[in-house]
């Protein structure tokens, strides 16, 4: 299939950028949208240009590299699919395709489609986490966990940290991020102590980032490669305000 | 920190504010629409309601105040809410972005909103204080009514903002749960039949006054 490509290039983050129109001839429609631009890319430097920069790593779907607005959608048309697991199939021969980095100002373009997602690796820093003590680790059964629970926290930890959620939100909010930690790990028993300080802390970061808020428009839920809900948000939501109300001042002290 | 600042410096905090001062307005709304039924039974009842209010003295002002400050919360947050959600993306997508879940309801929230506030002001003079209803009589709302639609400028704004009051409930009463974090969880989330209801409800109630207003369903006899 031939295709009619715009893909935004910008050579650094401090100089402007634009879209430019490239064709790609002669694509197979198994290829997946990464191996596409793998092609495009040989091509360019063949002929000398610099390659198009764009993110991935497992290609499977599950590490949250790679990051492209298709045609206005955050991973493309494909619902419930990384970028990466998007195949050219879903595409029609002669399309004229638009290709973006996700646009937030937490997320500052790096080169061409690579942005700089840092913004959430310091959320999850910021409370992201469990504290054990080391040691032996104990019999699997001995913690037993309500099933419902067990299914709940597992689908919120799906969370590849992709960002599609910021990129497709009106508000660029990373509320679906923050929440999706918040309830895998808040749901959990080992994730009890710090259930309340890790909301105010994580709601905290996410603020000082500059991301936007949430409104619910419930555009992430359906950008999502993992199709985590807006369930979430409302679970951050009273955990934050509880923390906030009725947590004493330990866990605000403590989240200080 | 103190609690409350903890709040209100956050944006789940500032949400959860305008949740509640969303909900109240809302529980008044509904108490209005009501009330204002009352017109369709003649201008006895309507005026009578009407009197029994103003007799209450300082329990009308009391709500008065509540209302007032519910609105001036929910709009100041709103309103920084909006300019952070502006700075969260300073550069909008060349090829647009595509809307997939959001509603026409959801998407006019804050124009939708502003409408709201112009009208609202524009109400209290036409309805509270007459300023800027010619026929005005006081404690007379029947009468009011029956000759304030008349006009097809005045219905056609009311009508208009009615639907923008709509619109804004069936958003908002339905995330205001989720702000709150006190919806339960669902399978379809998106799914909103106690807001559709109640927006419909609402809607409905003051557009049939505007309409039966302006269409002379009102003698002139109140
Ligand atoms: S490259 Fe790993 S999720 Fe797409």
């Amino acid at each position: 299939m031939n295709l009619i490509l715009h893909i935004w290039r910008q050579a650094s983050p401090s100089v402007p950028g634009a879209m430019v129109r490239y064709e790609a001839r002669d694509i197979s429609p198994d290829m997946s949208f990464l191996e596409m631009l793998d092609v495009l890319n040989e091509r360019l430097m063949e002929r000398g240009d610099a390659p198009i920069a764009f993110d991935h790593d497992c290609r499977e779907g599950i590490c949250g590299s790679c990051s492209l607005m298709i045609d206005g959608l955050a991973h493309g048309p494909h619902r419930g699919t990384a970028t990466c697991q998007l195949h050219m199939r879903s595409f029609r021969d002669g399309a004229e395709i638009r290709i973006e980095p996700w646009r937030a100002r937490a997320f500052p373009v790096v080169k061409d489609l690579v942005v700089d997602r840092g913004a959430l690796d310091r959320i999850i820093a910021a409370g992201g986490f469990i504290s054990a003590p080391t040691g032996g680790a104990q019999d699997a059964n001995t913690i037993l966990v309500p099933k419902p629970d067990v299914d709940t926290a597992m689908d919120a930890a799906q969370c590849i940290g992709c960002g599609a959620c910021v990129a497709a939100c009106p508000n660029g909010s990373a509320s679906l991020f923050t929440a999706s930690k918040l309830t895998h790990l808040g749901l959990l028993p080992q994730g009890q102590p710090e259930r309340y300080a890790r909301a105010l802390t994580m709601v905290r970061r996410m603020d000082l980032e500059s991301f936007g808020h949430c409104t619910l428009h419930g555009e992430c839920q359906e950008a999502c490669p993992k199709e985590i809900s807006i369930d979430t948000i409302t679970r951050m939501n009273r955990d934050f305000l509880r923390a906030g109300l009725t947590a004493g001042r330990a866990a605000v002290a403590e989240s200080d | 920190m103190n609690r409350l600042q903890v709040l209100w410096q956050s944006t789940v905090g500032k949400k959860a504010v305008m949740a509640v001062t969303g909900l109240v307005l809302v529980a008044y709304l509904i108490s209005h629409v009501l009330a204002n039924l009352l017109v369709f039974d003649g201008p006895e009842r309507v005026n009578r309601y009407a009197a029994l209010l103003h007799g209450t003295g300082g329990a009308l002002w009391s709500a008065r105040l509540v209302l007032l400050v519910a609105v001036i919360l929910h709009v100041v947050a709103a309103v920084q809410l909006t300019l952070r959600s502006r700075a969260a993306r300073p550069s909008s997508y060349v090829a647009g972005r595509e809307p997939q879940a959001s509603t026409l309801a959801s998407r006019t929230i804050r124009w939708g909103g502003a409408l709201i506030l112009v009208f609202l002001v524009y109400h209290i003079l036409h309805f509270t204080t007459g300023g800027a209803h010619p026929e005005f009589i006081e404690l007379n709302p029947y009468h009011n009514v029956a000759t304030g639609f008349r006009n097809p400028l005045v219905a056609g704004f009311y009508a208009i903002a009615m639907i923008a009051v709509g619109l804004h409930l069936y958003h908002g009463v339905w995330s205001s749960g989720r702000s709150l974090g006190v919806s339960r969880p669902s399978p379809r989330p998106l799914h909103r039949r106690l807001a559709l209801a109640l927006a419909a409800f609402v809607w409905l109630g003051f557009t049939a006054i505007v309409v039966a207003g302006y269409l002379g369903v009102f003698g002139r006899a109140g």
